[in-house]
């Protein structure tokens, strides 16, 4: 029988983790699992719904990142209409995406993951966090809610001060961008791009004195999963999947989304609600993929702009073929940052933006629709069956914290071997501090991963070959 | 006519004979919560928020049912007519699944405008959580169950002003229901003229023009106004 150890919330209900991790007879981590309980149910409730309501409903399910859930239930509304949207509101969608990029990321990276590179992983957790930052560094820390404001602004720019209601729709959008707040959007440009050259000279200083956590953070070999454009550049709404091995060779290419069953398996497993999804023609454990920045950089030959072509060459000479180590998240997401600003510019030289037709009109054509956006942490489906009046009857949904979560138990697997000494039986707060860095990569959408400025409510338990709880460490 | 003589709320007021409380209020410029009742059709005093205190009686009354009487003494907005208002606002959030977030009428609902000026910030009896069916057969708009508070004025429009006589009510209490035809699918209800006069006379979110995603269900009421007003004063006919 192997020892377990435990980590489990202790103050939140919802969108909380636990994590078991696994010790052998010899008291070497064997195993570790990463349970998330969360999304439970949502599937079921929507059944017997209009479609057309699932852009209103589904972005309730997250509070993080609600504009994701927005746009790939607008996407797969599209495809039961069977319509191709005006091109002006793809334009609209991609612009509010790349928005929910943006300020997704900069807080992943400046809120949540910066503390923890530059305070370092012995500072207590009270000040290991935004506000430690902001004694330490204050500039650092201002540029980087400015950027996530930044995002957040182009978002209710163009859907309103409340996201919640539905601003995409199936066939298009409800309204198109104001010519002033164009003006807007460029004059904090300048700003932004700033911001983000601050987090790259930062991001390589951390690079030289992190080697380490680039090699025990989630470094071992999976697939990578994307959306890539026909020539192999970087999306993120559009374009088809594309799948790579860690070597880098495309394995599978301009897969359509509509047909992700044909190529995704669900295993589900029972100490977990999320589904774990993976490449089925390899099985698991081959067909373990990541999603989300690192992947999305690993499948994409180039970024399709100028500025984060450049960064994605030098981040491509991290890896021998695909870049391995989920510690680089953190660069991707800073290279999605730049190449969504540099887009977000592009647009503002498109009239196509100020268009009033944004809307196409169709009845049900297809009883089945599948919807695929990119979301900041990872590839996000969702898949409708409806009846001939547009009820739901059957609602699919596989989001980036699930298909990530094979990669995030293996990450913390790798973490806690490294870290747990032998016979040590203990859960010191350094580890703890690891443990949670180690999943913060991946930037998962629990709600407690942003929950009280960079603090985690965890609860570890060490638990002996024989099930017997040797140890826990509670923290929330 | 004769004219009686009343006070509401302090105010002497004269309205003519015949005329209920609730319209000689609001000739006079006095407000009160109402939902089931529709400018145009006639009252059926169902949801009982226009509930007002009449002097002599010990009972509470429904403005819009209850004729002027010559020297009556009305009160519309006492702590007594508070807390019943609230109370039945909680009542009917309670009965159905009003999940205004996610509402195609977030923003424009007479039931949700309610519960906001009568300051109801909480539902004190339990939710049922009813299951029913949406009805989307109709090739124009759409019924959703949850969403109905059984007002009645979507009916009233389809019979008496449309005369279409499509939207009927069936079943008791709990399990009452709009239902169209002889309970068919709304699509296969010969007798609907696709007018959607219905659709705007609904308080709530239950009847929408279909397509509509959350807030987007804006009514249009005047033009019920317009025809109910052109049909009693002849103008169309000359
Ligand atoms: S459908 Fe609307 S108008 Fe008809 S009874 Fe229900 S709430 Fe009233
Ligand atoms: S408005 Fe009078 S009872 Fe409904």
């Amino acid at each position: 029988m192997a020892k377990r150890i435990l980590i489990d919330p202790v103050t939140r209900i919802e969108g909380h983790a636990k994590i078991s991790i696994f010790l052998d007879d010899e008291g070497h981590v064997s195993d570790a699992e990463f349970h998330v309980v969360e999304f439970r149910g949502f599937e079921k409730f929507c059944e017997g719904r209009p479609y057309n309501e699932m852009p209103g409903i589904t972005p309730r399910i997250c509070g993080i990142c609600p504009v994701s859930h927005l746009l790939a239930s607008a996407k797969a509304g599209d495809a039961i209409m069977a319509v191709s949207i005006p091109p002006a509101a793809d334009k609209l969608r991609r612009l509010m995406n790349l928005g929910q990029f943006i300020q997704s990321h900069a807080l992943s990276f400046f809120h949540l993951s910066a503390p923890d590179f530059l305070l370092g992983w012995d500072t207590p957790q009270p000040q290991r966090n935004v506000f430690g930052l902001i004694g330490q560094n204050k500039e650092l820390a201002r540029a980087g809610i400015r950027l996530r404001q930044f995002g957040q602004e182009i978002i209710e720019l163009l859907g309103g001060q409340k996201i919640h209601p539905a601003w995409a729709v199936p066939g298009g959008v409800r309204s198109p961008l104001d010519p002033e707040d164009r003006e807007r959007i460029l004059r904090w440009l300048p700003e932004a791009y700033a911001t983000v050259q601050t987090a790259f000279d930062l991001f390589q200083a951390t690079l030289q004195t992190h080697s380490r956590e680039v090699q025990v953070f989630g470094n071992f070999p999976s697939l990578f999963m994307g959306l890539v454009d026909p020539d192999g550049t970087w999306e993120h709404h559009g374009g088809k999947l594309r799948f790579v091995d860690s070597s880098g060779s495309i394995i599978a290419d301009q897969l359509d989304p509509q047909n992700y069953a044909e190529f995704i398996g669900e295993s589900v497993q029972n100490t977990s609600y999320l589904k774990s999804p993976y490449y089925l023609p390899l099985d698991l454990p081959e067909g373990m993929y990541r999603v989300g920045p690192l992947a999305r950089l690993n499948v994409a030959e180039q970024m399709g702009t100028p500025k984060a072509d450049a960064e994605l060459a030098r981040f491509k000479k991290l890896g021998r073929g695909a870049v391995t180590s989920s510690f680089l998240y953190h660069y991707a997401r800073l290279i999605e940052i730049l190449a969504a600003l540099e887009r977000v510019e592009r647009y503002m030289d498109d009239r196509d933006i100020f268009s009033e037709d944004l809307r196409a009109d169709a009845g049900i054509n297809s009883f089945h629709g599948v919807g695929v956006s990119e979301a900041p942490r990872g590839t996000l489906f969702h898949d409708y069956t409806v009846d001939r009046n547009g009820l739901l009857r059957k609602v699919n949904m596989i989001v980036a914290t699930g298909q990530n979560n094979l990669a995030m138990n293996q990450t913390v697997a790798q973490i806690a071997r490294h870290y747990i000494r032998r016979q040590q039986n203990d859960i010191p707060e350094p580890l703890l501090n690891r443990i949670e860095h180690g999943i913060r990569c991946y930037d998962p959408c629990l709600s407690c991963s942003t929950h009280a400025v960079g603090q985690m409510p965890l609860r570890v338990q060490l638990i002996g070959p024989d099930g017997t709880v040797i140890r826990e460490a509670a923290r929330g | 006519m004769a004219a009686k003589t009343l006070t509401i709320d302090g105010k002497e007021i004269s309205a003519e004979e015949g005329a209920t409380i609730l319209q000689a209020a609001e000739e006079h410029g006095i407000t009160m919560p109402t939902l089931c009742h529709l400018d145009g059709v006639y009252d059926v005093g169902a949801c009982r928020l226009c509930l007002v205190e009449v002097a002599g009686t010990p009972k509470l009354l429904p403005a819009c049912t209850t004729r002027v009487t010559e020297g009556m003494d009305v009160k519309t907005d006492t702590e007594r007519l508070r807390k019943y208002r609230r109370m039945t606002l909680e009542l009917l959030f309670a009965e159905r699944n009003h999940v205004c977030a996610v509402c195609v009428a977030n923003g424009h609902c007479e039931l949700q405008s309610l519960a906001y000026s009568q300051g109801m910030d909480h539902v004190r009896y339990e939710y049922r959580f009813p299951h029913w069916e949406v009805d989307n057969t109709h090739p124009l708009f759409g019924m959703d169950p949850h969403r109905c508070i059984l007002c009645t004025r979507c009916v009233r429009a389809c019979w008496h002003i449309e005369g279409a006589g499509t939207l009927n009510v069936s079943g008791r209490s709990a399990g009452s229901h709009i239902i169209t035809d002889l309970n068919q699918p709304w699509g296969l209800a010969d007798s609907c003229t696709r007018c959607g006069k219905c659709v705007m006379s609904c308080p709530t979110g239950a009847l929408y023009y279909k397509g509509s995603t959350v807030s987007e269900m804006e009514r249009d009421r005047s033009k019920l106004e317009f025809i109910v007003t052109a049909r009693e004063k002849k103008q169309w006919i000359a």
